[in-house]
C-alpha cells in the first residue's frame, strides 16, 4: 500500500476512535448537570405531576448507560434522532444551522486567509520597517479586542450611524446570494478581524526563519528581486507551520464563534448548542459536539497531510 | 378657523398619516406654540380618527426565544412562544388593561348564583387555519388536553379545579369544585389557547384561529406569520406579515431597533432605557404591571421560621433605593405582599413598610438570633440586577446590625436547585391577572410553589371564602385582611414590582397603555399598525 494513503487510512480510524470517545465524555458532561430536560423544558412553572409526565414521556426513566448505546447504534445507522424539546429531526434543523455556519466561515476564510498571507509575505519584505510595524500593530490590537465588543462598535457606527449593513445578520432560504452578503457583512469584518494576526503572524515568523537559510542568501545573490525570493522559495518552505495555523484557526471559524452569532443574531451552530445544553436536550447536544469533533479531527488531519506532502522528507520516510 | 389653526390641522394630519415623524410633529408644535403634551393628545386623537394602515411587515425583535421552543401551546414558558401564541391563536376570553374581561372565542360568558357552573357562548363563524369551524367541542377538548392525567401544561395548576366539563349545542359548560368567581379571568390565561380537537393529534402543529397564519416555524431564530384572511374581529390584524426575530442579546435587540431592523422589541434594561428614548426615531414605553422582584424566606426552616427574624429583615431592606438603582425609576415599590393597584380590588390603604434600621435592630434583638450570617443565595438569572439588589439589601441590613453573606449561584439550574428548595433566595413573579390566582399559585398552605412555605389555615380560609364570594366589597375586605397577614408573617420581601419596558420605532401606531404584560399583554402584534 502507499505510504501516503496508509497513513490517511490510519488518521481516519484514529479520527473515529476519537469522535466515539468524545461522544462518551459529552454525554457524561450533560449528566453530570444539575437538572434535566424535564425541568428545563417547564422552568418555573413545573409542578410534580407534569414533571413526571414529561420525564417518562421523553424517555428519562431508562438509565443513562441504556441510553447512551441506543443513541450510538441510532447514530451508526445514520439516524441523529429528535430533539427531546420540541420534537424536531435533529439532523434536519442541524443541517439547516451547519449550512448557516459554514456559509459565515466560508466567506470569513475566503477574505481572511489570503489577506493575512499577504500582509504575511508583506511585513516579511519591509521586516523592521514601517509597514510591518504596522501591520503587526493593527492586527495584534484587533485580536486583542473581545470580538463581541468589536461587533458592539461596528454596529454602533456602521449600521447604526451610517445605515449600511444590517444589525441582524439574519439569512434565510428566500434570500439571494447578493441579500445574504449583505447580512452577513458585519460578522465576516469582526470574524476577519479576530483570526487574522495569528495567521498573519505565524505567516511572518515561519517565512523569516526560512529566511536565515543559505539557499535564500544564493536566491538573492542571483539577482532576484526579494518579494519574489519571498514568494518561490522561502514561502513552499514554510508552508507547514502556516498550513497547521490556518488549519486552526478555520476550526475556530466554525465551532468558535457563538459570542459573534449572539451579537449578530446570526443562526448558526454555536447559538443552536447553547439553547440546548440549557435545556439539557442532550441528544442534540451529542450530534452538535459529534459535528464539532469531526470538524476539529478533520481539518487537523488535512494539516497533517499537507505537512507531510509539502516535505520530501517526510514524504519519502525510510 | 386662522392661519395657525389650519396649519395645526395640517401637520396633524401629516403625521397621522406617518409623513412626518412623532419627534418633528412635536417640533412644529413648538414652533406654533403647542406644547409638547397638547401635541401628542392631538397627534394620538389624529391617529385614531384616521384609523388604521393596512398592510406592511411588522418586525418583533424579542428575548427569550431558543432553539428549543416549539409551538405546542402548554409548553410555552418564555416570551417569544408567548408572543407567537398571541398571533396565531386566541383564548375564549382575554383580560383587557382596565381589568376587565373582553369577549374573543367565546361571545359571552355567564355563571350560575354560585358561580360553581360556568356556561361559554362560543362565537359562530369563526374558523380555524385549516378551515374547520371553531366549535365547542374543540373547546372542550383543548381544556382536556390541558387538564387530563397526562397533562404538561403549564396551565395545569389553573385548570385543576374543574370537576366536570360538557358541550351543550354551541355552549361549553365547565362544573367546578369549589366556587370561583374569578374563572374567566383563569380562561384568559395564555396557555389556554384554543386548538382543532384541543391540538391532541399534533400539539405543535401552529394552527389555531388568531388573526395571523403561520408560515415559517424556525425556533431560535424567527417566526413568520401571514395575514388571516378569514379573520372574524376586523378591529385586529392590520399588517401582512408579523416576523418575531430572537433577539436575545439586549445589546444587540436595541441596535435591531434603532437601525429599523425591528419595530418593537420587548425587555428594555431600564439602565439603557433613558439613553434609548433619546435616540432618533425611536421610543420607550413603561407600564407598571403585576411583575415583582422579591427575596423569599422559607418560613419553616430556622432561623426564617421567627417571625422576629422576618420582620427584621423586611424593615432592613430599603425598597425606594431598590426602586431608584435597580429599576431605574422604571418601576414602584412593593409592600412585602404580592399584590398591587394593577389587581381589581386592591386595597390601596394598607400603610406602606418603609426602611427603618431602628425597628429592624429591634425586631432582630427580639428573634434572638446567634449573630451568625444570614446566607442569602442570589443569581442574575433570578431577576436583572439580583446580584446588585442582593448588595444594596446587605448595606442596609448592616446599619441595623443584620449581617447578610451574599452567596452568588450559577444561572444555569438556579429555579431547580435553589428556587423552592434554599431557604432564602432571590426570585421573581410575572404576576397574575387576579389576586384569587396569584394566592393560590404561591400562598395557599398546598400550593406546589408556595415558595416561601407560608402555611396558614385562617389565611387558606379566607382565601377560599373570598373566591366563592360575588360581592365585590366583600372580597375587597377579605383581600385586605390577606394582604395584611402576608405583609406582618408571610416569607416574603418584596422591595418591588417591575415596569414592562418596551422599545418601539415611531412607525408604529395604534400602542395603547396595557400592562397585562409585555407588548399590551402579548397583543401588539394584532394591535399595532405601521405608518
Amino acid at each position: 500500500m502507499h505510504p501516503i494513503l496508509k497513513l490517511v487510512l490510519q488518521r481516519l480510524a484514529l479520527g473515529c476512535l476519537l469522535l466515539v470517545a468524545a461522544s462518551a465524555l459529552i454525554f457524561a458532561g450533560t449528566m453530570i448537570l444539575p437538572g434535566d430536560v424535564a425541568q428545563s423544558i417547564l422552568g418555573q412553572s413545573a409542578t410534580p405531576q407534569a414533571l413526571a409526565n414529561l420525564r417518562a414521556e421523553l424517555g428519562l426513566d431508562v438509565p443513562p448507560v441504556q441510553r447512551y448505546f441506543d443513541w450510538l447504534g441510532g447514530v451508526l445507522h445514520g439516524d441523529l434522532g429528535t430533539s427531546l424539546t420540541n420534537r424536531l429531526d435533529i439532523a434536519d434543523t442541524m443541517g439547516k444551522r451547519l449550512g448557516n455556519t459554514l456559509f459565515l466561515a466560508f466567506w470569513a476564510a475566503i477574505i481572511s486567509v489570503p489577506l493575512a498571507i499577504f500582509l504575511g509575505l508583506l511585513a516579511v519584505r519591509y521586516e523592521g520597517r514601517w509597514p510591518d510595524k504596522l501591520i503587526s500593530g493593527v492586527t495584534l490590537a484587533s485580536i486583542s479586542i473581545p470580538e463581541f465588543l468589536i461587533g458592539y462598535v461596528l454596529i454602533y457606527f456602521i449600521a447604526v450611524k451610517l445605515r449600511l449593513f444590517t444589525t441582524v445578520a439574519m439569512i434565510n432560504d428566500g434570500m439571494s446570494l447578493g441579500e445574504k452578503l449583505n447580512a452577513i457583512a458585519l460578522p465576516v469584518i469582526v470574524l476577519t478581524l479576530v483570526v487574522l494576526a495569528h495567521m498573519m503572524r505565524m505567516t511572518r515568523a515561519a517565512i523569516l526563519n526560512v529566511m536565515q537559510s543559505a539557499y535564500i542568501e544564493t536566491a538573492e545573490l542571483k539577482g532576484l528581486s526579494s518579494f519574489k525570493v519571498i514568494a518561490r522559495h522561502a514561502f513552499p518552505n514554510a508552508i507547514a507551520p502556516i498550513v497547521n495555523v490556518v488549519m486552526l484557526n478555520l476550526a475556530y471559524l466554525v465551532v468558535g464563534v457563538v459570542v459573534v452569532e449572539v451579537v449578530f443574531v446570526y443562526p448558526g451552530m454555536g447559538q443552536y448548542l447553547v439553547d440546548h445544553v440549557a435545556k439539557r436536550d442532550v441528544p442534540v447536544v451529542q450530534a452538535c459536539g459529534l459535528v464539532f469533533a469531526a470538524v476539529y479531527i478533520c481539518l487537523n488531519m488535512i494539516a497533517d497531510i499537507v505537512s507531510i506532502l509539502s516535505n520530501p522528507r517526510l514524504r519519502h520516510p525510510k | 378657523m386662522n392661519d395657525r389653526d389650519r396649519e395645526i390641522q395640517h401637520f396633524t394630519k401629516l403625521a397621522a398619516k406617518g409623513r412626518m415623524t412623532r419627534r418633528e410633529f412635536v417640533g412644529r408644535m413648538a414652533a406654533l406654540g403647542v406644547t409638547a403634551a397638547m401635541a401628542n393628545t392631538l397627534l394620538s386623537t389624529a391617529v385614531k380618527a384616521a384609523g388604521p394602515n393596512k398592510g406592511g411587515t411588522l418586525k418583533i425583535g424579542s428575548t427569550g426565544g431558543e432553539s428549543t421552543n416549539t409551538l405546542d401551546p402548554a409548553l410555552a414558558a418564555s416570551q417569544v412562544p408567548y408572543h407567537n401564541l398571541h398571533a396565531f391563536a386566541e383564548t375564549l376570553v382575554e383580560v383587557k388593561s382596565d381589568g376587565s374581561i373582553d369577549p374573543r372565542l367565546a361571545e359571552s360568558v355567564e355563571s350560575s348564583p354560585d358561580a360553581k357552573t360556568w356556561r361559554f357562548k362560543i362565537r359562530s363563524g369563526v374558523e380555524f387555519h385549516n378551515g374547520k369551524s371553531v366549535t365547542a367541542q374543540d373547546v372542550m377538548r383543548t381544556i382536556e388536553r390541558h387538564s387530563n392525567e397526562e397533562s404538561k401544561s403549564g396551565a395545569l395548576g389553573i385548570v385543576k379545579g374543574i370537576e366536570s366539563m360538557s358541550v351543550d349545542g354551541d355552549t361549553f359548560v365547565m362544573n367546578l369544585h369549589t366556587a370561583n368567581a374569578d374563572l374567566p379571568y383563569l380562561m384568559a390565561d395564555y396557555h389556554l389557547m384554543i386548538q382543532p380537537d384541543g391540538g391532541f393529534d399534533n400539539p405543535a402543529a401552529g394552527i389555531g384561529s388568531g388573526a395571523y397564519m403561520l408560515v415559517s416555524d424556525e425556533p431560535g431564530v424567527r417566526h413568520l406569520f401571514k395575514k388571516n384572511p378569514n379573520y372574524w374581529d376586523s378591529s385586529r390584524g392590520h399588517v401582512d406579515e408579523v416576523e418575531i426575530i430572537v433577539i436575545n442579546d439586549a445589546t444587540a435587540r436595541m441596535a435591531a431597533l434603532q437601525s429599523g431592523q425591528a419595530h418593537i422589541v420587548n425587555r428594555v434594561d431600564p439602565k439603557v432605557a433613558g439613553l434609548l428614548s433619546r435616540a432618533p426615531g425611536v421610543r420607550v414605553e413603561n407600564v407598571g404591571g403585576p411583575g415583582h422582584y422579591v427575596f423569599i424566606m422559607h418560613c419553616d426552616t430556622a432561623p426564617f421560621d421567627n417571625n422576629d427574624l422576618r420582620l427584621a429583615l423586611k424593615y432592613a431592606i430599603n425598597r425606594q433605593e431598590m426602586v431608584d438603582k435597580i429599576l431605574m425609576g422604571f418601576g414602584s415599590v412593593g409592600n412585602d405582599f404580592p399584590i398591587n393597584a394593577s389587581y381589581p380590588l386592591f386595597d390601596s390603604a394598607i400603610p406602606q413598610r418603609e426602611y427603618d434600621a431602628a425597628k429592624a435592630a429591634e425586631h432582630y434583638k427580639k428573634s434572638g438570633h446567634d449573630g451568625s450570617p444570614i446566607i442569602l443565595r442570589v443569581a442574575d438569572g433570578a431577576f436583572p440586577g439580583a446580584v446588585d439588589a442582593a448588595a444594596l439589601f446587605q448595606q442596609s441590613a448592616a446599619a441595623a446590625g443584620i449581617p447578610l453573606e451574599i452567596k452568588r449561584e450559577p444561572n444555569d439550574g438556579y429555579w431547580s436547585e435553589v428556587w423552592n428548595k434554599q431557604p432564602f433566595c432571590a426570585s421573581y413573579w410575572g404576576g397574575r391577572p387576579v389576586q384569587d390566582q396569584m394566592y393560590s399559585t404561591a400562598y395557599l398552605s398546598t400550593a406546589d410553589w408556595n415558595d416561601t412555605k407560608f402555611k396558614n389555615a385562617d389565611f387558606d380560609a379566607k382565601l377560599l371564602a373570598a373566591r366563592a364570594e360575588l360581592d365585590d366589597t366583600k372580597r375587597k375586605a377579605l383581600y385586605s385582611e390577606m394582604a395584611n397577614m402576608l405583609r406582618d408573617e408571610g416569607g416574603l420581601i418584596c422591595p418591588m414590582f417591575n415596569d414592562y419596558v418596551d422599545g418601539l420605532s415611531e412607525k408604529v401606531q395604534g400602542w395603547e397603555k396595557d400592562g397585562t404584560g409585555e407588548l399590551m399583554g402579548g397583543r401588539a402584534s394584532q394591535v399595532c399598525w405601521l405608518a
